[in-house]
This record gives C-alpha cells, sequence and structure tokens, in this order.
C-alpha cells in the first residue's frame, strides 16, 4: 500500500490571533508554524502501523500546497518518518483550489489521509474535496486505523456511536482524533535522516477560489467573571436559573 | 431554485440537529424568497418525516434505500446532487457526516463550500455568512463566490424554531444503485442513554482537577440530573481517564451549550477555543488565577470535588421547586 497524508502548515495552536488594520487577513508577524494537529496523528498512526505491519504499508509520502516557507513543515514530517514529500509551489488559496492543485499528484495512492478540519480556518474541506475530485471512497470520522490481512479496516464515529469500517482501495480517510495517541517528536537521527529524503516541489496547475474571506473580527470581549465563595454552590445555581436563565 | 436541507436521520429517527437545520433552511429561504425542501436518505420511521413541516418544510423528498445506512459520503453526495440539482444554496449538518458529504457535493455541484457557518447570511449577495475560524479565536465573514452554495451548520448556533406548514413527502429516486455503496460495515458500537456531546445544550466536564478516573461519579450524576452529556480536557482523555469522543477542545471536539460547567479545568488556549461558543461558562478550579476564569461567567475558586456534591445537592431542590 502507497499512503499519502495531507500536510497543513497551520499556526502553532497557542497562537494569539491577530489581523491587519484593514482586518482582511492573518497576521502572521512573530507566528510558529506547525504540522495541523490531526495531519500529525495521521502521520504518527501510518508509521506505527508501517513498523507493526511489515510490508503492509510500502512508502509515506507526505503533501502540502505551499510557498517555501512551509517546507521546514515537510521537513519535519520526513524527520518524524515520512519517505518523501511533495510541495505544490502556490498559496492555499481556498480549499477547491488546493484540492484541485493536489488532485493530479494523488493518483498513484492507494490509502489518502487527510485530517478533518485545519487549526486555522476550520474548514474540513479539502479532504474531501480531493476524493470526490479522485472519483474515490472517502470514510469521515474515522479515530482508528489498521492493516488486517493486507486490508486497511478504519474506525469511524458516528452520531451515537461507532463502527468498524472496511472499504476498497484507494479510499481517502478523514481523520480526527483518537487515530494515535501522541504525535511523534523527531529524533536526532530522524532530522539528519531528513535532510536527504526526496522534497519534491511542482508547478500548480491553474484553479480558481469558489470562496474568500471579506474580513475577520475578534470575539467580543467578556464580561468579567461573577465569583462565589465554595459554600455557595446554591447560589450560584439559582443565579443560573435566575438571572442567566440557562437552567 | 430552492434551499435544501439534507436532514440527518439515525437509524430513521430525527433528532434535535435535524429540526435545527429544517428551521435554518427555513429561515434562509425566507430570506431569499425561496422555498425550504428536505432532502432524507434512507429508511425511515413512522412519522418522522412529517414532523419537518412543523418547522417550515413544505415539501420533503425521500429515498428510501437502506444502503444509505451505510453512510458512504460519495454515495450520499451523488443523491443530493440529483436532489439538489435546481437548488441555490445546500444546507448540511456540521456532523461527521455532513462534514463528509459537503465538500463532495460542492465539487459536484460546482458550489463553493462554507463549513460551520453560525448564523443566516449577513447578506445574499453578495453571499457573506459568519463562521468560526482559529477555533472560536476569531469569527470569518466568508464570501461563496459561486452561484451554488453548499454550507453545514454549527450544532446549537440557529436554534429549533417552530413554523407549522403543510408538508408532503415525495419519495425521490437519487440514481443510486447498490454499486454506489462500497463501504463495507463490520460492526456498529452505539452509545446508549447518553446524550449527543455535540447537541448537548447542557455539558457537565472534567479536567485534571479531579484527580483520577474514579472521582467521574458526581460529574456523570449532575449531568444525568441536568439531561446534560459530560466531556472532558484532553490530558484526560490522553491519560485515559475518559474515551476520546468526550475532549473537547482545538483537536477535540468543538461544542456550542447553551451551558458548560469546567470542573477543574485550568483553560489552556487550546481548551478554550473548543467551549468559548458556550453561551454561560461556569468554572471550579482551586486556582484563582487560572485562565478559565477569563472565559468563564460564572466562577468558585475551590476544589471541584467538593463543590460537586453541592452543585448536586442544590440542583436536586431546584427540581423539587
Amino acid at each position: 500500500m502507497k499512503v499519502l497524508i495531507l500536510i497543513g502548515n497551520v499556526p502553532d495552536t497557542t497562537t494569539k490571533v491577530k489581523f491587519n488594520a484593514s482586518r482582511t487577513a492573518f497576521d502572521t508577524a512573530g507566528v510558529q508554524w506547525i504540522i495541523n494537529p490531526w495531519d500529525e496523528l495521521a502521520l504518527t498512526r501510518a508509521l506505527e502501523v508501517k513498523e507493526a505491519n511489515a510490508g503492509a504499508i510500502e512508502s509515506i509520502t507526505v503533501a502540502n500546497v505551499g510557498r517555501a516557507e512551509t517546507e521546514a513543515t515537510l521537513r519535519k514530517a520526513l524527520a518524524i518518518g515520512a519517505d518523501k514529500a511533495i510541495r505544490i509551489d502556490a498559496d492555499p488559496v481556498d480549499a477547491f483550489t488546493v484540492a484541485s492543485l493536489l488532485a493530479p499528484h494523488c493518483k498513484e495512492y492507494d490509502l489518502i489521509f487527510a485530517g478533518v478540519e485545519a487549526s486555522d480556518y476550520n474548514g474540513n474541506a479539502v479532504g474531501p474535496m480531493l476524493a470526490e475530485m479522485l472519483d474515490i471512497p472517502s470514510i469521515a470520522g474515522v479515530s482508528g486505523f489498521n492493516v488486517e490481512n493486507g486490508r486497511p479496516v478504519f474506525t469511524r464515529e458516528i452520531d451515537g456511536g461507532s463502527q468498524i469500517v472496511e472499504a476498497p482501495l484507494p479510499v481517502l480517510a478523514i481523520v480526527q482524533k483518537g487515530i494515535a495517541k501522541e504525535p511523534r517528536i523527531p529524533a536526532m537521527r530522524g532530522i539528519m535522516m531528513a535532510r536527504t529524503k526526496p522534497l519534491q516541489v511542482v508547478q500548480p496547475a491553474a484553479a480558481e477560489a469558489r470562496t474568500r474571506y471579506a474580513a475577520f473580527d475578534l470575539p467580543p470581549a467578556k464580561a468579567a467573571c461573577k465569583k462565589f465563595g465554595e459554600e455557595q454552590a446554591r447560589e450560584l445555581i439559582h443565579a443560573l436559573r435566575n438571572e442567566a436563565k440557562v437552567l | 431554485m430552492s434551499v435544501i436541507a439534507y436532514i440527518p436521520n439515525q437509524e430513521g429517527i430525527i433528532k434535535k440537529a435535524g429540526f435545527e437545520l429544517a428551521s435554518y433552511a427555513t429561515a434562509l429561504a425566507e430570506n431569499m424568497g425561496k422555498e425550504a425542501i428536505a432532502v432524507v436518505l434512507g429508511p425511515m420511521a413512522g412519522d418522522e418525516l412529517e414532523k419537518l413541516g412543523k418547522y417550515g418544510i413544505s415539501k420533503v423528498m425521500h429515498d428510501a434505500n437502506p444502503l444509505f445506512a451505510q453512510l458512504d459520503n460519495r454515495a450520499s453526495a451523488k443523491a443530493l446532487a440529483t436532489a439538489a440539482a435546481q437548488a441555490e444554496v445546500v444546507v448540511l449538518a456540521h456532523n461527521n457526516e455532513g462534514k463528509g458529504v459537503a465538500p463532495r457535493l460542492a465539487v459536484r455541484l460546482g458550489a463553493g463550500y462554507v463549513s460551520a457557518v453560525t448564523g443566516l447570511p449577513q447578506s445574499i449577495t453578495p453571499f457573506l455568512v459568519n463562521k468560526v475560524v482559529f477555533t472560536g479565536k476569531a469569527i470569518g465573514h466568508a464570501e461563496i463566490l459561486t452561484a451554488k452554495k453548499v454550507l453545514t451548520l454549527a450544532y446549537n448556533s440557529f436554534g429549533v424554531h417552530e413554523k407549522p406548514v403543510d408538508v408532503s413527502v415525495e419519495a425521490f429516486d437519487s440514481g443510486c444503485s447498490a454499486s454506489d455503496f462500497v463501504l463495507n460495515v463490520q460492526q456498529t458500537q452505539k452509545v446508549t442513554g447518553k446524550v449527543l456531546l455535540s447537541e448537548a445544550e447542557i455539558v457537565v466536564s472534567g479536567g485534571r482537577g479531579m484527580k483520577s478516573p474514579e472521582n467521574w461519579k458526581p460529574i456523570e450524576e449532575l449531568a444525568e440530573l441536568l439531561g446534560a452529556a459530560t466531556a472532558c480536557s484532553r490530558p484526560v482523555s490522553d491519560e485515559g481517564w475518559r474515551p476520546h469522543s468526550e475532549h473537547v477542545g482545538q483537536t477535540g471536539k468543538i461544542i456550542a451549550p447553551n451551558l458548560y460547567f469546567a470542573f477543574g479545568i485550568s483553560g489552556a488556549i487550546q481548551h478554550l477555543g473548543g467551549v468559548s461558543g458556550s453561551k454561560v461558562i461556569v468554572a471550579v478550579n482551586k486556582d484563582p488565577e487560572a485562565p478559565i476564569f477569563e472565559a468563564a461567567d460564572y466562577g468558585i475558586v475551590g476544589d471541584a470535588l467538593k463543590v460537586l456534591p453541592e452543585f448536586i445537592e442544590a440542583v436536586k431542590e431546584l427540581k423539587k421547586g
């Protein structure tokens, strides 16, 4: 099985979010960039399965759409253990353009992982759009992955429960929390090896955006917390009923 | 032209999120001067479909093919594309099914897609709608540039609004045959007797300050008394004290209940991202400097394990009237 993992390059999850003066774009000054958390978990799980089942996974490739500055994120994925990386040299304008630019480079893979969403614009669209463009099945809400008798088996979360699901290849899995416990930290050996692993830069085809952001706002400031003493649980519960009217 | 709502069902039953979606589609259609139509896939129980009329849906298109219960995203997108050939907007729930199907449908329809919208559009031309970005740390005004639009609606963001109309239920052939369904569901495990976290109006959540998984009893008791769902912070699910499905926060579930109780949760920025859409937040934490108090509306600086039984007693008294 040849595995492809879509890698989002996103601001560190502790980033204090700011926008430019006209509120039309995210202010990237001083921002640390990381692998989108769910993509990183998918990579971790793919590596665990590759190591545990000799021959089940032939190779793991990571891919993203981004300019040269996103290569640090791809190199980190290589340092964690991916075999090769592809960067499509374009700005990720919207989910539709990203999926369109990725599609021509995804046809040789048996299994594609996409994180459920990106932690910046929370779009949850690139993976399923790509699956539609490739006309392959997709499985949403994947929280577990294994290979049994050479076939991939997924656990997915549905409203009110979970299911074990098998799918024919090729298939795209939309991955969420649970697929792996902790993301891997690159070891020194991995970092050294990553320098020699192939990182292929490809020129983008044309793709037209279907959405854009007209503006951004920060959420309105909250009123101060109304504090009660440790012995005043009853008073607090009464305030929830009579003042906040939520009980 | 019309506004189409794809109403999710759980084994033939429509849950609150489905009625919220119907309410949203009705209001959106009214704003646009269009008709609100519901599409339902898979076998349905009794008079479930007629219930949609209570929320302003005048026409329901129903393909009862039992294979839709497999939740095969590709087949569902194909079926919805058939139903939505004449639609201007299609709205889906922001659950795992909706997240998996909506982007595929957008590709099929040549439509722009915005996920997890939090209300009706600010304007129809241009089509501008708000959504949460940076996991609750900001609000984005997203514009769809295409004639057709696909949206998912964030849970609990619009509410359920009654607007009874006469409803007609019509069988429709989505054009999906057995060969369109390729997923093989081997096993289903149901969570029974619990309120679904994503659509709960009240959520009772615990963090590391609860000290051990054995201490979760009062959290469950309070949740049961309030008809609430239980949740937890990331360290708690990472430690295996609670299942991953209960983790709320940036990498877990993003929720927006009316009332969120945080017991022993310090409120890391990633946690707040996942719960900041809650209307009222109540925090109980030993540390007066914990960031959760900056996000909370009500709070007690104290030991969650001591305060919880007091809350339970107070709620019991309240219930007695």
